[in-house]
């Protein structure tokens, strides 16, 4: 079911990347009603973008005010060489981290650090107590999801965006590489770490 | 000598399985690693239970709608819109 899911979810956004690009059309055309629909279904995601890297709401709030500035004074020249979303998303994450007066740095990282414990032969010291079929009930998967809003703002600043970017925009990963500067090894741990500490969120979650 | 080698190639334990998941999971895996990581999940309920749970977490992830559109924020960007037409 969960494959089941992530397929439809694959499908829904080639949809959306057909839909972006007919509004970014009429945009450009100077249509006031494509406008708003790309606010309605952009505002908020990129308010939650923006709060990821600016530690203040208001500051993310003149953030996303001045994306859509950018946006409407650059959409003549977009040619669609990446997807609107990406586009948009550069523009956000470049002004939030000159908000933030911060350039992105990716921490050293050290991939073999994976965050479960296992003995010194190699296997669980806690092997993982099963819950994953439970989740395929939809008011359970419902219910997690409510629970990683609330657990997204535990998570270090990098890993978050990386999350977001990936697993909650479905930006695919070397767009992801290029949106915030790392390489694709780094993104990669970032992400799991994030995942990795979700997990143990859920799985208490589950327990309980 | 060598052949102790070639086995410890073939076989993985928990740790190693574990370490490989984040690349396997982005299709980012080395044909024999990939055929490594999948030979120790058909034996090991644990990883291939650890592994599930990872993707109930990408699943979950990407349920988390945004937060609804205010009309205030709408009305602020259709004035920004009308006034960048203007001007």
């Amino acid at each position: 079911m969960v494959a089941a899911t992530s397929r439809q979810r694959i499908g829904v956004r080639c949809l959306a990347v057909a839909d972006d690009r007919a509004l970014v059309a009429r945009l450009q055309a100077g249509d006031e009603a494509a406008f708003v629909e790309l606010v309605r279904m952009y505002q908020t995601r990129l308010q939650r973008l923006a709060e990821s890297v600016v530690s203040s709401r208001s500051v993310a709030e003149e953030v996303v005010q001045d994306t859509w500035l950018a946006v409407l004074k650059g959409v003549e020249r977009f040619e669609g060489r990446s997807t609107f979303k990406t586009w948009l998303f550069h523009i956000l994450l470049n002004r939030a981290r000159t908000a933030a007066g911060r350039e992105h740095r990716a921490p050293p990282l050290a991939a073999e650090d994976l965050g479960e414990r296992f003995d010194s032969s190699g296997a669980w010291a806690s092997p993982p107590v099963p819950w994953s079929e439970e989740a395929e009930d939809r008011l359970v998967a419902q219910h997690l999801a409510d629970r990683v809003r609330e657990l997204l703002p535990e998570l270090p600043a990098a890993q978050r965006e990386v999350l977001l970017l990936r697993d909650l925009e479905g930006v695919s990963a070397p767009d992801v590489c290029e949106l915030l500067g790392v390489s694709d090894g780094n993104q990669r741990v970032l992400l799991h770490r994030a995942r990795v500490h979700l997990r143990q969120k859920l799985d208490l979650e589950m327990h309980s | 000598m060598r052949l102790r080698f070639w086995r410890r190639r073939q076989a993985l334990v928990c740790r190693e399985a574990v370490s490989l998941m984040a690349a396997y999971l982005d299709g980012a895996l080395s044909e024999s690693d990939r055929k490594r990581l999948e030979g120790h999940l058909e034996g090991c309920p644990h990883c291939s239970e650890y592994l599930a749970q990872l993707r109930v977490v990408i699943d979950v992830s990407g349920r988390v709608a945004p937060e609804d559109l205010d009309d205030e924020t709408l009305d602020e960007l259709v004035e920004l819109y009308r006034l960048w037409r203007s001007g």
